[in-house]
Protein backbone atom coordinates (compact mmCIF):
# COMPACT_ATOMS: atom_id res chain seq x y z
CA UNK A 1 0.00 0.00 0.00
CA UNK A 2 2.72 2.39 0.65
CA UNK A 3 4.74 1.38 -1.86
CA UNK A 4 1.87 2.00 -4.35
CA UNK A 5 1.11 5.51 -2.70
CA UNK A 6 4.66 6.31 -2.84
CA UNK A 7 5.56 5.71 -6.63
CA UNK A 8 1.99 7.25 -7.74
CA UNK A 9 3.45 10.59 -6.12
CA UNK A 10 6.89 9.76 -7.78
CA UNK A 11 5.20 9.76 -10.98
CA UNK A 12 3.36 12.96 -9.96
CA UNK A 13 6.60 14.65 -9.31
CA UNK A 14 8.54 13.61 -12.59
CA UNK A 15 5.68 14.35 -14.66
CA UNK A 16 5.82 18.18 -13.04
CA UNK A 17 9.37 18.33 -13.38
CA UNK A 18 9.72 17.00 -16.89
CA UNK A 19 7.38 19.43 -18.12
CA UNK A 20 8.67 22.19 -16.45
CA UNK A 21 12.63 20.96 -17.64
CA UNK A 22 10.95 20.89 -21.26
CA UNK A 23 11.43 24.57 -21.51
CA UNK A 24 14.81 24.99 -20.34
CA UNK A 25 16.82 23.43 -23.53
CA UNK A 26 20.02 21.85 -22.14
CA UNK A 27 23.72 23.40 -22.93
CA UNK A 28 22.77 26.66 -23.61
CA UNK A 29 23.68 29.58 -21.77
CA UNK A 30 20.92 30.97 -19.34
CA UNK A 31 21.62 33.89 -17.07
CA UNK A 32 23.04 36.96 -17.49
CA UNK A 33 24.85 37.64 -14.25
CA UNK A 34 26.80 34.45 -15.08
CA UNK A 35 28.30 36.08 -18.43
CA UNK A 36 28.79 39.68 -16.46
CA UNK A 37 30.91 37.48 -14.13
CA UNK A 38 32.93 36.06 -17.16
CA UNK A 39 33.63 39.25 -19.01
CA UNK A 40 34.15 41.53 -15.74
CA UNK A 41 35.38 39.18 -12.74
CA UNK A 42 39.26 39.26 -13.33
CA UNK A 43 39.08 43.14 -13.83
CA UNK A 44 36.89 43.91 -10.80
CA UNK A 45 38.19 41.11 -8.24
CA UNK A 46 41.91 40.54 -9.51
CA UNK A 47 41.49 36.71 -9.36
CA UNK A 48 42.03 34.35 -12.53
CA UNK A 49 39.49 31.79 -11.34
CA UNK A 50 35.80 32.96 -11.89
CA UNK A 51 34.53 30.30 -9.43
CA UNK A 52 36.46 32.07 -6.41
CA UNK A 53 35.69 35.34 -7.63
CA UNK A 54 32.11 34.65 -6.98
CA UNK A 55 32.17 32.51 -3.92
CA UNK A 56 34.26 34.82 -2.21
CA UNK A 57 33.76 38.32 -4.06
CA UNK A 58 30.45 39.17 -5.24
CA UNK A 59 29.14 36.16 -2.81
CA UNK A 60 31.28 36.87 0.21
CA UNK A 61 28.28 37.17 2.80
CA UNK A 62 26.76 34.23 1.63
CA UNK A 63 29.82 31.59 2.16
CA UNK A 64 29.92 33.43 5.54
CA UNK A 65 26.49 31.89 6.18
CA UNK A 66 27.08 28.31 4.68
CA UNK A 67 30.18 28.47 6.57
CA UNK A 68 28.15 29.14 9.91
CA UNK A 69 25.92 26.01 8.71
CA UNK A 70 29.02 23.92 8.69
CA UNK A 71 30.15 24.93 12.01
CA UNK A 72 26.35 24.34 13.57
CA UNK A 73 26.31 21.24 12.37
CA UNK A 74 29.79 20.23 13.59
CA UNK A 75 28.71 21.33 16.91
CA UNK A 76 25.70 19.70 16.64
CA UNK A 77 27.18 16.50 16.22
CA UNK A 78 29.55 16.74 18.76
CA UNK A 79 26.65 17.76 21.24
CA UNK A 80 24.39 14.70 20.54
CA UNK A 81 27.69 12.26 20.94
CA UNK A 82 29.52 13.16 23.78
CA UNK A 83 29.37 12.01 26.78
CA UNK A 84 26.73 9.94 26.41
CA UNK A 85 27.58 6.27 27.11
CA UNK A 86 30.05 5.49 29.52
CA UNK A 87 33.26 4.30 27.78
CA UNK A 88 34.17 1.26 27.33
CA UNK A 89 37.84 0.24 26.74
CA UNK A 90 37.78 -1.07 23.38
CA UNK A 91 40.86 -3.28 22.01
CA UNK A 92 41.53 -2.44 18.60
CA UNK A 93 43.87 -4.62 16.65
CA UNK A 94 47.17 -2.70 15.35
CA UNK A 95 47.15 -1.85 12.01
CA UNK A 96 49.61 -3.82 9.74
CA UNK A 97 53.06 -2.93 9.06
CA UNK A 98 52.40 -1.74 5.29
CA UNK A 99 49.41 0.28 6.60
CA UNK A 100 51.17 1.93 9.25
CA UNK A 101 54.37 2.93 7.40
CA UNK A 102 51.90 4.05 4.80
CA UNK A 103 50.54 6.20 6.88
CA UNK A 104 52.76 7.38 8.63
CA UNK A 105 54.54 8.25 4.61
CA UNK A 106 51.56 10.06 3.18
CA UNK A 107 50.27 12.16 5.95
CA UNK A 108 52.79 15.19 5.72
CA UNK A 109 52.30 15.02 1.80
CA UNK A 110 48.71 15.33 2.61
CA UNK A 111 48.80 18.09 4.30
CA UNK A 112 51.09 19.86 1.83
CA UNK A 113 48.79 19.02 -0.91
CA UNK A 114 45.83 20.86 1.03
CA UNK A 115 47.54 23.36 1.68
CA UNK A 116 48.65 24.05 -1.98
CA UNK A 117 44.85 23.73 -2.97
CA UNK A 118 43.44 26.06 -0.62
CA UNK A 119 46.52 29.00 -1.11
CA UNK A 120 46.05 28.67 -4.88
CA UNK A 121 42.52 28.52 -4.85
CA UNK A 122 42.49 31.64 -6.58
CA UNK A 123 44.20 30.58 -9.33
CA UNK A 124 43.75 27.24 -10.02
CA UNK A 125 40.89 24.70 -9.47
CA UNK A 126 40.41 24.50 -6.05
CA UNK A 127 39.77 26.63 -2.69
CA UNK A 128 38.95 26.45 0.97
CA UNK A 129 36.79 24.05 1.11
CA UNK A 130 38.55 21.68 -0.73
CA UNK A 131 41.57 21.67 0.41
CA UNK A 132 40.09 21.37 3.81
CA UNK A 133 38.28 18.40 3.00
CA UNK A 134 41.63 16.74 2.04
CA UNK A 135 43.28 17.93 4.79
CA UNK A 136 40.14 15.63 6.84
CA UNK A 137 40.82 13.00 4.50
CA UNK A 138 45.27 13.13 5.92
CA UNK A 139 43.58 12.87 9.40
CA UNK A 140 41.17 10.21 8.67
CA UNK A 141 44.17 8.02 7.76
CA UNK A 142 45.86 8.53 11.09
CA UNK A 143 42.85 7.28 12.90
CA UNK A 144 43.20 4.52 10.36
CA UNK A 145 46.34 3.26 10.07
CA UNK A 146 48.01 4.55 13.38
CA UNK A 147 45.16 3.59 15.77
CA UNK A 148 46.57 5.31 19.01
CA UNK A 149 47.23 8.45 17.98
CA UNK A 150 44.44 10.66 18.81
CA UNK A 151 43.76 14.90 17.70
CA UNK A 152 43.13 16.95 20.37
CA UNK A 153 40.60 18.65 20.55
CA UNK A 154 41.56 21.58 21.90
CA UNK A 155 44.03 22.76 19.07
CA UNK A 156 41.30 21.54 16.61
CA UNK A 157 38.56 24.03 18.89
CA UNK A 158 41.28 26.82 18.24
CA UNK A 159 42.31 26.08 14.76
CA UNK A 160 38.32 26.38 13.92
CA UNK A 161 37.97 29.13 16.31
CA UNK A 162 40.67 31.27 14.96
CA UNK A 163 39.48 30.50 11.04
CA UNK A 164 36.14 31.89 11.46
CA UNK A 165 37.62 35.18 13.31
CA UNK A 166 40.02 35.51 10.52
CA UNK A 167 36.88 35.75 8.13
CA UNK A 168 35.16 37.96 9.96
CA UNK A 169 38.01 40.26 11.18
CA UNK A 170 38.43 40.56 7.27
CA UNK A 171 35.69 41.37 6.41
CA UNK A 172 35.10 43.93 9.46
CA UNK A 173 38.19 45.74 8.26
CA UNK A 174 36.56 45.85 4.76
CA UNK A 175 34.01 47.98 6.43
CA UNK A 176 35.87 49.82 7.62
CA UNK A 177 38.56 50.94 5.10
CA UNK A 178 36.11 50.16 2.12
CA UNK A 179 32.93 51.21 3.29
CA UNK A 180 30.84 48.15 3.11
CA UNK A 181 31.02 44.65 4.88
CA UNK A 182 34.13 42.25 2.59
CA UNK A 183 35.51 44.81 0.51
CA UNK A 184 38.40 43.93 -1.32
CA UNK A 185 40.63 46.99 0.08
CA UNK A 186 43.91 45.32 -0.57
CA UNK A 187 45.12 46.30 -3.48
CA UNK A 188 44.78 43.83 -6.41
CA UNK A 189 47.52 43.41 -8.13
CA UNK A 190 47.83 42.18 -11.28
CA UNK A 191 46.32 38.34 -12.18
CA UNK A 192 47.76 34.88 -12.59
CA UNK A 193 50.14 35.70 -9.53
CA UNK A 194 49.97 34.40 -5.85
CA UNK A 195 50.00 38.01 -4.29
CA UNK A 196 46.56 38.85 -6.13
CA UNK A 197 43.26 39.31 -5.34
CA UNK A 198 43.38 41.21 -2.55
CA UNK A 199 41.84 39.53 0.61
CA UNK A 200 40.53 36.62 -1.34
CA UNK A 201 43.19 34.47 -0.42
CA UNK A 202 43.22 35.77 3.09
CA UNK A 203 40.16 34.37 3.45
CA UNK A 204 40.38 31.45 1.50
CA UNK A 205 43.15 30.11 3.67
CA UNK A 206 40.95 31.11 6.60
CA UNK A 207 38.18 28.98 5.04
CA UNK A 208 40.63 26.21 4.58
CA UNK A 209 41.85 25.86 8.63
CA UNK A 210 38.47 26.35 9.61
CA UNK A 211 36.81 23.58 7.36
CA UNK A 212 39.95 21.12 7.44
CA UNK A 213 39.36 20.91 11.53
CA UNK A 214 35.67 21.15 11.39
CA UNK A 215 35.78 17.89 9.27
CA UNK A 216 39.00 16.16 11.18
CA UNK A 217 36.75 16.99 14.35
CA UNK A 218 33.87 15.47 12.97
CA UNK A 219 35.44 12.01 12.02
CA UNK A 220 37.03 12.25 15.62
CA UNK A 221 33.68 12.24 17.42
CA UNK A 222 32.17 9.59 15.12
CA UNK A 223 35.42 7.36 16.11
CA UNK A 224 35.72 7.97 19.65
CA UNK A 225 31.90 8.59 21.35
CA UNK A 226 30.43 5.79 19.20
CA UNK B 1 17.99 9.21 -29.58
CA UNK B 2 18.66 12.58 -29.95
CA UNK B 3 16.50 13.40 -27.36
CA UNK B 4 18.32 11.12 -25.45
CA UNK B 5 21.87 12.15 -25.99
CA UNK B 6 20.92 16.09 -25.55
CA UNK B 7 19.10 15.46 -22.23
CA UNK B 8 21.36 12.60 -20.73
CA UNK B 9 22.41 14.78 -17.68
CA UNK B 10 18.55 15.99 -17.00
CA UNK B 11 17.51 12.44 -17.28
CA UNK B 12 20.33 11.14 -14.34
CA UNK B 13 19.71 14.11 -11.86
CA UNK B 14 16.47 13.25 -11.89
CA UNK B 15 16.80 9.37 -11.67
CA UNK B 16 18.95 10.21 -8.87
CA UNK B 17 16.41 12.87 -7.08
CA UNK B 18 13.41 10.30 -7.89
CA UNK B 19 15.59 6.88 -6.55
CA UNK B 20 16.29 9.11 -3.37
CA UNK B 21 12.89 10.38 -2.56
CA UNK B 22 11.61 6.62 -3.23
CA UNK B 23 13.81 5.17 -0.43
CA UNK B 24 13.21 7.78 1.82
CA UNK B 25 9.76 7.30 1.45
CA UNK B 26 9.29 3.69 1.51
CA UNK B 27 12.71 1.93 3.76
CA UNK B 28 11.89 1.47 7.27
CA UNK B 29 15.49 0.95 8.12
CA UNK B 30 17.21 4.56 9.17
CA UNK B 31 20.60 3.66 7.56
CA UNK B 32 18.59 3.39 4.52
CA UNK B 33 16.66 6.18 5.13
CA UNK B 34 19.86 8.47 5.42
CA UNK B 35 21.83 6.07 1.86
CA UNK B 36 18.47 8.06 0.38
CA UNK B 37 19.15 11.24 1.95
CA UNK B 38 22.87 11.25 0.47
CA UNK B 39 21.64 9.70 -2.93
CA UNK B 40 18.77 13.06 -3.09
CA UNK B 41 21.86 15.25 -2.17
CA UNK B 42 23.95 14.03 -5.23
CA UNK B 43 21.16 14.12 -7.60
CA UNK B 44 20.57 18.01 -6.60
CA UNK B 45 24.20 19.12 -7.13
CA UNK B 46 24.10 17.39 -10.27
CA UNK B 47 21.07 18.83 -11.35
CA UNK B 48 22.81 22.40 -10.81
CA UNK B 49 25.84 21.86 -12.46
CA UNK B 50 24.07 20.55 -15.63
CA UNK B 51 21.69 23.65 -15.65
CA UNK B 52 24.95 26.18 -15.95
CA UNK B 53 26.45 23.63 -18.55
CA UNK B 54 26.73 25.70 -22.15
CA UNK B 55 27.60 23.42 -25.10
CA UNK B 56 31.65 22.95 -25.70
CA UNK B 57 31.88 24.50 -22.30
CA UNK B 58 35.06 24.81 -20.41
CA UNK B 59 36.34 25.75 -17.22
CA UNK B 60 35.82 29.36 -15.88
CA UNK B 61 39.39 29.69 -14.95
CA UNK B 62 41.79 32.47 -16.81
CA UNK B 63 44.67 30.35 -16.53
CA UNK B 64 46.49 31.78 -19.33
CA UNK B 65 46.49 35.23 -20.75
CA UNK B 66 44.23 35.83 -23.74
CA UNK B 67 42.04 32.38 -23.11
CA UNK B 68 38.68 32.62 -25.16
CA UNK B 69 36.28 33.37 -22.89
CA UNK B 70 33.04 32.25 -25.00
CA UNK B 71 32.36 28.81 -24.30
CA UNK B 72 33.49 29.20 -20.30
CA UNK B 73 30.46 27.66 -17.98
CA UNK B 74 28.14 29.53 -16.22
CA UNK B 75 30.20 30.00 -12.52
CA UNK B 76 27.20 30.90 -10.22
CA UNK B 77 25.67 26.87 -10.13
CA UNK B 78 29.33 25.95 -9.49
CA UNK B 79 29.53 28.65 -6.44
CA UNK B 80 26.64 27.42 -5.26
CA UNK B 81 27.12 23.39 -5.58
CA UNK B 82 30.95 23.94 -4.03
CA UNK B 83 29.80 25.00 -0.62
CA UNK B 84 26.90 22.19 -1.24
CA UNK B 85 29.11 19.04 -1.37
CA UNK B 86 30.69 20.12 2.34
CA UNK B 87 27.70 21.29 3.98
CA UNK B 88 25.87 17.36 2.54
CA UNK B 89 28.87 16.00 4.28
CA UNK B 90 28.44 17.71 7.92
CA UNK B 91 24.55 17.43 7.62
CA UNK B 92 24.74 13.63 7.22
CA UNK B 93 27.54 13.00 10.05
CA UNK B 94 24.83 15.06 11.94
CA UNK B 95 22.34 12.94 10.31
CA UNK B 96 24.06 9.70 11.49
CA UNK B 97 25.29 10.66 15.25
CA UNK B 98 21.87 11.10 15.91
CA UNK B 99 21.07 7.71 14.11
CA UNK B 100 23.82 6.29 16.68
CA UNK B 101 21.68 7.61 19.88
CA UNK B 102 18.42 6.41 18.18
CA UNK B 103 20.06 2.68 18.37
CA UNK B 104 21.72 3.19 21.91
CA UNK B 105 18.42 4.03 23.02
CA UNK B 106 16.10 1.63 21.44
CA UNK B 107 18.26 -0.81 20.38
CA UNK B 108 17.10 -1.35 16.82
CA UNK B 109 16.82 1.12 13.99
CA UNK B 110 13.45 -0.05 12.53
CA UNK B 111 11.35 3.24 12.12
CA UNK B 112 8.05 1.13 12.55
CA UNK B 113 9.19 -0.53 16.50
CA UNK B 114 10.48 2.90 16.92
CA UNK B 115 7.04 4.65 16.60
CA UNK B 116 5.47 1.65 18.60
CA UNK B 117 7.84 1.99 21.73
CA UNK B 118 6.97 5.81 22.09
CA UNK B 119 9.64 5.74 25.15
Amino acid sequence: MRRIVAILLLIIVALGISLSLAKIPFGTPKTKVGRHYINEGVKETGAANIVTSVVLSYRGFDTLGEVTVLFIAAIGLGAVLTGATEKKARKTEPASLVLYTGCRLLFPLILIFGSYIFIHGHLTPGGGFQGGAIIASGFLLIYLGCRERRISRKASKLTESLGGLLFVVTGLLGLAFGGYFLSNFLPKGTANELFSAGIIPIIYIAIGFKVGSELASIIDNLIEES
Amino acid sequence: MSFLADYIYYIGAFGLILIGLYIILVKHNLIKVIIGLGILDTGVNLFLISIGYIAKGTAPIFSKPGIDSEYMVDPVPQALVLTAIVIGVAVLALALSLAIRLYQHYGTLNLRKIREQRW
